[in-house]
């Protein structure tokens, strides 16, 4: 270890602050500059540099850098994966609904259809029904009134009889003698027509 | 010697080698190095090595670093930039080591060293002009012309841009090793001040609070300065991939 000429001249700064930090004195095993600007040292600094950056860089590019890569690739892989398998169960469900809606909609469709059946035949059975009561009723409604017709038929021909009966008492009572049948029938006859 | 905030920066020989005539040992930081690469790498090998497709705590960590670094390159450079991962995936996990390493009392700061960070930013810097001109040739030096700028003003910002160019393995490099630098440097001060301090009595003590309180704060903030640095190296190299794949591109 000796000061050559060239590092004392080459850092004359450095050498003053060597003085200022009182490293002089004690600075004597090395060669006196301010450590880092040393060029005695340079050589073998870059020499072990480049040995241990060159290693690491060896490392770094063969093992490391490929190892995170493929581990943060695993992982992307797999997430997408996971994703296309959640996107695969997705549309599976999506069919399972789709086909439960269908069969539901078949389902619906086929109670309808049993329902207006069914609504249907009850219906015709119904009217069937009223229509045989309405018959029954009409046809009884016009023995009901056939036998009205008949009594009042009577009734008339009865009133005849009475009104004859009738006038032929109120004509004794009101002339003390007795009319004609044959006048006092033409005159209730007219009567009744009149009426 | 121990308060001297300097010492921590000295390179110390472990095992002497020579090979002809120039200084190979293998040194503290060497030895810093060797530990860097052996933290990061054993770290993300273990925490791997379950290839869990659920990540327990330490494979997040080693996932979210990689996916961090991976969203960083896709932004900043394009998937056509995915292929330098390797790379800034590499640079991401060896300075933030280097640097969370370096937060360790006694322990040395590879990044402290204006040599290993001059040599990383290099290799940034070499990476963009091989690649560059491997893949566009001769248009890659498009690079140094904005599409859209009138010829007059050309004369004016192409040597600018040449300029910038140059600065970035500088300013690259020195970002990185000025932060860990001037941090230790700090934080040392101030350390040493808490034991100076306390070796004057009663009055001593009470006046170390001051410094103490200081030097614990300055620890937090140098761990997210040890992070933010990992990661301004990082933001930067893909920036400057960029141009290497898009070269008319900006």
């Amino acid at each position: 270890m000796f000061v050559t000429p060239a590092y004392a001249e080459e850092t004359p700064a450095a050498g003053e602050t060597h003085t200022e930090t009182g490293v002089a004195h004690e600075a004597g095993h090395e060669t006196g500059v301010f450590p880092p600007f040393d060029s005695t040292t340079f050589a073998s600094q870059i020499l072990w540099l480049v040995i241990t950056f060159g290693l690491f860089y060896m490392l770094m590019k063969k093992v490391i850098v490929p190892r995170i890569g493929g581990i943060l690739e695993n992982r992307h892989d797999r997430i997408a994966q996971d994703l296309d398998e959640a996107g695969r169960l997705k549309a599976e469900a999506d069919a399972a609904i789709e086909t439960y809606e269908k069969e539901l909609a078949a389902a619906r469709a086929k109670a309808n259809t049993i329902a207006t059946t069914a609504r249907d035949a009850a219906k015709a059975k119904a009217d069937a029904d009223r229509a045989a009561v309405e018959a029954e009723l009409s046809g009884k409604l016009a023995a009901a009134e056939q036998h009205i017709a008949a009594i009042k038929a009577k009734a008339f021909a009865d009133v005849g009889a009475i009104a004859e009966d009738t006038a032929n008492t109120v004509v004794e009572e009101l002339i003390g003698q007795q009319a004609t049948q044959a006048d006092i029938s033409a005159a209730v006859a007219a009567a009744k027509q009149g009426a | 010697m121990s308060n001297d905030p300097i010492h921590q920066f000295v390179v110390q020989k472990i095992v002497p080698i020579e090979i002809g005539g120039i200084d190979f040992s293998f040194t503290n930081a060497s030895l810093f190095m060797v530990a860097t690469v052996a933290a990061a790498s054993g770290f993300l090998y273990f925490a791997t090595s379950q290839r869990g497709l659920i990540p327990g705590r330490t494979q997040s960590v080693a996932e979210m670093s990689y996916e961090f670094i991976a969203s960083m390159l896709r932004e900043g450079a394009g998937s056509h930039g995915m292929k330098f991962f390797p790379l800034v995936f590499s640079l991401f996990m060896f300075v933030l080591t280097a640097n969370m390493l370096g937060m360790f009392p006694y322990f040395f700061t590879v990044t402290s060293q204006i040599i290993v960070t001059f040599a990383l930013a290099l290799l940034v810097i070499g990476t963009v002009l091989v690649y560059g001109f491997y893949k566009h040739g001769l248009h890659f030096l498009q690079l140094f012309v904005p599409s859209g700028v009138p010829p007059l003003l050309l004369l004016l910002v192409v040597p600018i841009e040449i300029i910038s160019f140059l600065s970035r393995p500088i300013s690259l490099s020195v970002r990185l090793f000025a932060n860990m630098l001037a941090g230790h440097i700090t934080l040392k001060v101030f350390a040493g001040f808490v034991a100076s301090l306390g070796t004057l009595g009663a009055l001593g003590v009470g006046g170390a609070i001051l410094p103490l309180i200081m030097t614990v704060a300055l620890t937090g903030l140098e761990f997210l300065v040890a992070f933010l640095q990992a990661y301004v190296f990082a933001v930067l190299t893909c920036m400057y991939l960029n141009d290497a794949v898009h070269p008319g591109g900006h």
